[in-house]
């Protein structure tokens, strides 16, 4: 069986490579956004390769990314295990940035007014990172990552009327939060 | 459509997920409510500024490297042990077999692009001894042999009665997975067929197209996708593919 890989085998090493580098950025952004640390980050990205590669014979894609991103998912929500079975790291990995988070509060609604203001990619991922976990995960599979709503499901393992009200409340907290500047800038 | 009713499909209607049944009923409800109206446009603004701000994050270069050296090199001797080691690790993944992320959906743009891997297959299956890994005649020999190599074994069938000789059976990779090869002969002529399982079990009828001078016939039928290849004419490929669902069917109703 001259087919039959096995890790080392240089020819799935190679197939793996093409199929699964390319959505190394991609990997480490949405790691980056669960994870909200840039060390922890990269280890979630490593480990995920590593165990993709070990799976890469079961891999029925087409969509190598979701797929990924679905082992990504499972990496981090170990690690956010490991955080809460250790109380003192788990505050210090509270980047400062969500101390500042905005007040979700209902900004009173202009419907009249266009907002103006724009923000700049470091307060876009800042408030991003405020979300609470489910809507910041859906917000950033969505928004950043492209995911199409059933992509979303399949990662999150939930049905798809949850992706669409995860996302909902974060786009809505969002959007307070840009109004609520939009005020105070008046 | 109340507010409520649209709010929760606006979002649908953002991100193109929306049929046009909904996206006609979302559009009247906004056309009359500027509350909704001003949400929808803020929504939008908000997509397209995220977009265009660039809040990706780009992968260390040291992230790479340590990710390229756990992967083995075509060059260098294989090192089993080294490449256990980086991944002795344990793993949750095998869930995911149970999702829909398994379910093999072909997307037009994919098509062109397996049916290329397809040649390729068969042309490595030409070189000297890599045709078969199971070599037999008796289809209750080569069936089997597929059993727990994949997932789904592919039929095989004996065609030697209708002119087209079984040969025996081969694992190959197609598409980045593991995939049957039933393997049969005419005359001088290999004819490989490829049996994947997809997850659309309405039955598509033969397309043969050529590629790179080979002639592929490609049918689903029952869950599988078939492809068989040769470089046969195109009417002798087309009646071994006639003949292959004639007997499975035959196979089926007996």
């Amino acid at each position: 069986m001259p087919s039959k890989a096995s890790d080392d085998d240089p020819e799935k090493a190679r197939r793996f490579r093409e199929a699964a580098l390319p959505y190394l950025d991609d990997a480490y952004t949405l790691a980056r956004y669960l994870l909200r640390n840039a060390d922890d980050a990269e280890d979630a990205v490593q480990e995920c390769y590593l165990r993709a590669y070990r799976h890469f014979d079961s891999y029925r894609g087409p969509a190598m990314k979701p797929w990924l991103f679905a082992i990504l998912r499972n990496v981090c929500r170990a690690e956010y295990a490991r955080r809460a079975a250790t109380p003192t790291s788990a505050i210090e990995d509270v980047p400062e940035s969500a101390e500042q988070a905005p007040l979700w509060h209902e900004a009173g609604e202009t419907p009249e007014a266009q907002l103006q203001r724009r923000w700049d990619s470091e307060t876009i991922r800042r408030l991003v990172a405020a979300l609470a976990e489910p809507f910041r995960e859906t917000f950033v599979l969505r928004e950043i990552q492209n995911l199409s709503y059933r992509e979303i499901a399949e990662v999150a393992e939930v049905p798809v009327g949850t992706v669409m009200s995860r996302l909902a409340r974060a786009r809505a907290m969002l959007r307070s939060a840009w109004l609520a500047e939009e005020e105070q800038q008046k | 459509m109340t507010c409520d009713e649209a709010e929760a499909l606006l979002h649908a209607l953002i991100d193109g997920e929306l049929d046009a049944g909904h996206t006609r009923e979302v559009e009247n409800h906004i056309a009359g409510c500027p509350r909704c109206a001003a949400a929808l446009r803020d929504y939008r603004a908000m997509s397209k500024m995220i977009a265009e701000a660039g809040v990706h994050y780009t992968a260390p270069l040291a992230l790479r490297q340590r990710i390229e050296a756990a992967l083995p090199r075509p060059q260098a001797a294989p090192n089993r042990r080294a490449v256990l080691r980086g991944f002795a690790m344990g793993s949750a993944v095998s869930a995911l077999a149970a999702t829909g992320l398994v379910a093999i959906v072909l997307r037009r743009d994919d098509v062109e692009r397996i049916q290329s891997e397809v040649v390729s297959a068969h042309l490595r299956s030409l070189q000297a001894g890599h045709l078969t890994d199971v070599v037999s005649t008796d289809q209750h020999t080569v069936k089997p042999w597929f059993n727990g190599k994949l997932d789904v074994a592919p039929p095989v069938i004996d065609l030697t009665a209708q002119g087209f000789t079984l040969v025996g059976g081969r694992l190959d990779y197609v598409d980045a997975r593991a995939i049957g090869a039933v393997v049969y002969k005419r005359r001088q002529h290999i004819i490989n067929l490829f049996v994947a399982q997809t997850a659309n079990t309405e039955r598509r009828s033969a397309k043969i197209e050529t590629v790179q001078g080979f002639n592929i016939r490609h049918w689903s039928d029952r869950g599988l996708n078939y492809w068989a290849v040769s470089d046969l004419a195109s009417d002798e490929l087309a009646e071994f593919g006639e003949k292959f669902e004639a007997t499975a069917r035959t196979h089926r109703e007996g």
